[in-house]
């Protein structure tokens, strides 16, 4: 089915280029006669003309009247032969062949003849570009007009649109068409049913002749464009909450992620890693070590780098377990001073091999751009991404922490020590593993970080605070209270910085989990279990 | 009395004795000796060892709370700061007219940023005596409040260390902003003279020496009053046993709060004697690196011994002067290597190593196996 | 708010100032009462409508398989354990869910653990110092003088446990049995009403268990004590009336025969035992 059609487009398409290879020989002649026509007739004149040369069905035409009205269709003068300048800067103008479009180099300014144009045709010219285009016969490229037309629909386009609106077949465009000449309407006519039209639109346009409407003497009319503003305000204001939650879930993803290792390697052996930091900056440069490797395909290297920084970040964090952590048994304090010295070290390290200076990570194409979900409202596909890896990685340590043999022994060590030992749990082994994956998880969360912040030294640093106000917030060793945590941390901070600023946004939050803590001093969700006695 | 108590011990008179000598001794060397002599003792360097007499004093307020109470508090630096800004405020009025803007009244940030009146907090801050008891009442009120609501529901442990750097963060980006109206970015500096007396002159410098000196004695006496008194014993039961304690009838939480209290506010004198000397507070002394490195002083000088905080404090703070001249890049592997090396190979710090004391009151910091799991 | 209303509202925080020193009223009898106490952690019930009284004066051994909710009964008398629902009364005056654990301790209820607690970085001399009934408030703490009655008091009660050769040995030095004396010396130098004392004897040889009994049973009639144990030899030498604690309740009460005898105990506890 779909092979047959992809043929039979092919097929349309071949068809349609010999049909233009021999009509090209006519078409030119009359090309010619059309922009002599431009050239040489009166301003009075060049009106018709234009419309002439947007009714030839040429599809050079849109070319030859943009050029034209921007100054850059011109006939060298020896020749008659129209050309269109690329660039016009200096005494040579680079031009090529405006039937041909063959690239034609260099040409005195003084050999070449610019055909005039006047502010009335311009008008004229964009009135009939938008109709072309409104009338391509792709989709896309119509709604895309459609929109541009918003708030720039002129006297003679506005007769004209009635007409393209009931012969348009696409709904979305039919609808930016109506919008569009409904603008014109409100904005030019004050045309009182127009504004029904507005009511719902999230289009700035719309809302800017909205409120001059709204100042009219006619005073029907600033009542229902009143009303109408009220309700995009509505709207509006559900869009503007719509972002802040996005934000606030992007934000949180990355805290949840930062925090999670945090949580398991903290919750099973009472750990604080204070290197969990400069873990998560060994995944973020792990990523651009793999696009050093693979120059010219980001996307490939960063796949990469999703099991490569997990490997990196899980063996530093094995040195380290090994080293410092299991000599420090027990004490806890210790250990947080011990990991604190590993992570100067380690931010040294990356200062004296790599760079002081940040490193730039590329974003490939298809995690750049964003998702339009409407006018008021698009998300940026990187940080969608990154919402969704961290879902995915939680869903998978999940799975890991339920359903494996690691998880159990993982839960038990973390419940009762010295019960699991007994029960023939190799606490030590249980460690090593815990403690790399916590640390691997650390590297997973610093590929997705190397997506939407800058790699440095510093990168660790400024997350590990955050890191842990989410653990303790969330309750330790709790991964649900690690998600829930780090979204609600993200989204708080997310709903006061508009109000509070950044800054200040951030204080607030920590000013908030302190004062949490007071009252629930071992998180969300607590381990729970008999409380020992002591 | 419980001030005097510590005079009668011979740790205590060593102490006193070593610290007294060495003033005398610098500042002999500094007034008496040729420029041109060996032996002479510039101003620079004075200053540089009554820095070292300030982190010592800050490192002794850590060792009691993180020593004899079991509490480590990553957020001191935070005390030291808020102290140092305390005095800074002082002097920044004193400069008066002779600011580069010349206001009598503005600092010259604020008139740089606009400011057309002193905000209310600056008041009063022109009176010597009144910022005297600012550097002492800011950190310790800043203490109480944090200690109160922290001891009352037993945060305790990591947790504890956990959000006294939280608090030292969120204050330094506080004052990085210039809404703060003390400085933002580059703190406050500049500054003219103190009490009347020129701060760029070597008398001034010496007698700033001087003065740190005596204030660590003092901090160092109340320190060793507190440890030595009833209430040093109940505090290494709470480090040591809380439950227990608690079982006894002793409010472990207000034990713990006033200690936390008296150490803030040591810390927040030794910030204020720091500022005059370095000339300038800014906000970089709430990062919390700051304050975590001071608690690696305290670890590698020794731990519940208040000397070996000096000793660490003066060890490390040398090594760093010494190591940032002649490779500044190796400086934080050095620091960070001390950190690891203290901590696995030297649990008792160098005090640990050198004393072998009859009675070790050092215990070994391992909480009860109930502590660990519950 | 909640925080700022404590502070501001509750007459409580004041009265904590002032420690209760009322004396305890035992004019009814009882000394400790639970009456339809409850206490579940996560849905485990490990109290379940318990009901007990303890006389003045009372020496009452508590015994009961594992997870029979001994300690965590200790721990809500102590104030370590709030009850979800019940109430729980010292004499006839003190309501001890309104009081917190050293306000518990300062009225006159002492408490062994299970695991012996002792400060481990003191002396055996500073442990009972610290024990010492006395001002505990944290100012006459950093004043308090070591004054010649409290020296013969400490003094009286190292001989009572046989420490006195070791006053000024650290406390971690200790043997497990010499810990747990120490442990019951600070009790006793809390002067408390009411010894709540868990597993005394473990880890002690038959010698040491024989002057621990005499010591509990010694104190009995000046003061009340419970006593948890699951040693059955120890339990008969000391007792006089014995509750069996069953899945948060109680089972069985009386004296060791009767307990001993009682149909249902047998079931779930001695016929393990025996």
């Amino acid at each position: 089915m779909g092979i047959s059609r992809l043929l039979s487009h092919l097929l349309c398409a071949c068809l349609l280029c010999y049909a233009g290879f021999s009509q090209a020989q006519v078409e030119d002649t009359e090309a010619q006669k059309l922009l002599t026509a431009l050239a040489e007739s009166s301003f009075a004149q060049k009106k018709a003309v234009v419309n002439q040369i947007a009714e030839s069905g040429d599809e050079r035409a849109r070319g030859w009247l943009e050029s034209f009205s921007s100054n850059k269709l011109a006939r060298v003068e020896s020749s008659g032969q129209f050309i269109i300048v690329l660039e016009n800067r200096g005494r040579d103008w680079t031009v090529e062949s405006a039937l041909t479009g063959e690239n034609l180099g260099d040409m005195s300014r003084r050999d070449i003849d610019t055909v005039r144009v006047n502010n009335a045709l311009r008008n004229e010219i964009e009135g009939i570009l938008s109709v072309i285009d409104l009338k391509s016969p792709d989709e896309a490229n119509r709604l895309s007009a459609a929109r541009a037309l918003k708030g720039s629909v002129e006297g003679t386009l506005a007769e004209r649109l009635p007409e393209l609106i009931d012969a348009e077949q696409s709904m979305s465009v039919q609808a930016a068409l109506t919008e569009a000449l409904a603008i014109f309407n409100v904005e030019e006519q004050g045309d009182v049913a127009a504004v029904a039209t507005l009511a719902g639109s999230l289009n700035s346009q719309a809302r800017a002749a909205l409120q001059q409407a709204m100042r009219s003497d006619n005073a029907e009319l600033a009542a229902a464009a009143t009303d109408a503003m009220a309700s995009i305000e509505q709207k509006l204001k559900l869009n503007r909450a719509a972002e802040t939650l996005y934000f606030g879930l992007s934000l949180g993803s990355v805290l949840m992620l930062a925090a999670i290792g945090l949580a398991i390697t903290f919750g099973v052996m009472g750990v604080i890693n204070m290197a969990h930091g400069e873990l998560i900056m060994l995944g973020a440069y792990t990523t651009w070590g793999m696009q050093q490797l693979l120059p010219g395909q980001p996307g490939l290297a960063l796949i990469l780098s999703i099991p490569a920084g997990f490997l990196v970040s899980a063996l530093a964090g094995i040195a380290i377990e090994r080293t410092v952590i299991q000599h420090l048994k027990g004490r806890p304090l210790e250990t947080l001073l011990a990991t604190f010295g590993v992570s100067l070290i380690l931010q040294q390290l990356v200062r004296t091999v790599i760079s002081p200076l940040n490193r730039t990570v590329i974003t490939p194409d298809w995690m750049s751009g964003s998702v339009m979900i409407n006018e008021a409202l698009s998300l940026t596909l990187n940080r969608l991404y990154v919402i969704g890896f961290a879902l995915v990685v939680f869903a998978g340590l999940m799975l890991i922490m339920r359903k494996t043999r690691l998880g159990l022994e993982v839960r038990a060590v973390t419940q009762n020590r010295a019960m699991a030992r007994s029960m023939g749990i190799k606490a030590t082994r249980v460690d090593i593993l815990t403690f790399a994956l916590g640390s691997g998880v650390a590297g997973l969360a610093g590929v997705a970080l190397s997506q939407i912040t800058n790699v440095g030294p510093n990168l660790g640093q400024s997350y590990i605070i955050d890191s842990f106000m989410v653990v303790v917030f969330g309750g330790v060793g709790s991964l649900w209270g690690t998600l829930l945590a780090g979204m609600t941390l993200g989204t708080i901070n997310q709903l006061l910085e508009p109000w509070a600023g950044a800054v200040l946004a951030k204080i607030m939050v920590l000013v908030f989990i302190i004062l949490f803590i007071q009252k629930r001093p071992r998180g969300l969700f607590p381990q729970k279990g008999r409380a020992a006695e002591g | 009395m419980w001030l005097t108590r510590p005079l009668q011990e011979r740790s205590t008179r060593i102490f006193l004795g070593v610290l007294f000598a060495s003033l005398v001794i610098v500042s002999v060397l500094h007034v008496f000796m040729p420029q041109d002599s060996a032996l002479h003792v510039s101003a620079y360097t004075v200053t540089l060892l009554g820095k070292y007499l300030c982190y010592a004093l800050l490192a002794v307020a850590v060792d009691l709370v993180w020593g004899y109470l079991g509490i480590l508090s990553l957020g001191h630096g935070a005390f030291f700061a808020l102290g140092g800004y305390a005095m800074g405020m002082y002097l920044m009025r004193q400069i008066g007219d002779r600011g580069v803007y010349g206001d009598p009244t503005l600092p010259d940030f604020m008139v740089f940023l606009n400011w057309q009146e002193l905000p209310w907090y600056w008041l009063g801050f022109d009176m010597p005596w009144f910022a005297f008891i600012m550097v002492l009442l800011v950190p310790g009120i800043l203490a109480l409040v944090f200690g109160f609501l922290a001891f009352r529901s037993r945060v305790t442990g990591v947790y504890l260390s956990i959000i006294t750097q939280a608090l030292t963060f969120a204050l330094m980006l506080a004052f990085f902003r210039n809404e703060m109206g003390l400085g933002g970015n580059n703190g406050l500096t500049d500054f003219k003279d103190m009490l009347g007396f020129d701060l760029r002159t070597d008398a001034t410098r010496l007698g700033l020496f001087i003065a740190t000196g005596v204030a660590l004695a003092m901090g160092y006496v109340i320190c060793r009053g507190i440890v030595t008194s009833k209430l040093g014993r109940v505090s290494i039961a709470c480090r040591d046993a809380e439950a227990r304690t608690r079982f006894l009838g002793y409010r472990v939480e207000r034990v713990q709060l006033f200690v936390f209290v008296v150490s803030a506010m040591l810390a927040g004198v030794a910030g204020a004697l720091y500022v005059p000397q370095v000339g300038i507070i800014n906000p970089s002394e709430f990062s919390p690196l700051f304050s975590i490195e001071v608690v690696v002083w305290v670890a590698l000088g020794g731990r519940a011994t208040l000397y070996g905080a000096v000793i660490g404090a003066i060890l490390v703070n040398y090594g760093k002067t010494v190591f940032t001249g002649i490779m500044p890049d190796a400086w934080l592997f050095a620091l960070g290597g001390l950190f690891v090396l203290v901590t696995v190979f030297l649990p008792k710090g160098i005090a640990g190593l050198l004393f072998k004391p009859k009675k070790a009151k050092v215990a070994d910091n391992t909480p009860p196996e109930q502590e660990a799991t519950a | 708010m909640s925080i700022l209303q404590e502070l501001t509202n509750r007459d409580q925080v004041f009265e904590f100032l002032t420690p209760a020193q009322s004396p305890v009223d035992v004019r009814h009898g009882p000394i400790l009462y639970l009456e339809d106490v409850n206490v579940s952690f996560d849905g485990f019930k490990a109290i379940n409508n318990l009901n007990l009284t303890i006389d003045d004066g009372e020496l009452r051994c508590i015994i009961g398989p594992n997870g029979a909710g001994k300690t965590t009964m200790m721990d809500i008398i102590t104030g370590k354990t709030r009850p979800d629902t019940g109430s729980v009364w010292f004499g006839s005056r003190h309501n001890l869910l309104n009081l917190s654990e050293p306000d518990i301790a300062t009225l006159g209820i002492g408490r062994k653990f299970q695991k012996p607690t002792v400060f481990e970085a003191l002396t055996v001399f500073e442990n009972l110092e610290l024990a010492m009934a006395a001002d505990k408030r944290v100012f006459p703490t950093l004043t308090a003088l070591m004054k010649p009655e409290y020296r013969d008091r400490i003094d009286e009660v190292l001989e009572m446990i046989g420490l006195k050769a070791l006053r000024q040995a650290l406390a971690g030095i200790l043997s497990h049995g010499q810990k747990q004396w120490l442990e019951i010396g600070m009790l006793l130098m809390q002067k408390p009403r009411l010894l709540l004392v868990d597993e005394p004897v473990a880890g002690m040889t038959e010698q040491e268990m024989e002057r621990t009994a005499e010591l509990l049973t010694s104190l009995a009639g000046k003061q009340s004590v419970v006593v948890v144990e699951h040693d059955m030899g120890f339990v008969r030498s000391i007792a006089r009336k014995v509750t069996v604690l069953h899945q948060g309740s109680v089972l069985a009460e009386g004296s060791m025969d009767q307990v001993s005898n009682h149909p249902e105990v047998i079931k779930v506890y001695l016929g393990e035992e025996a």
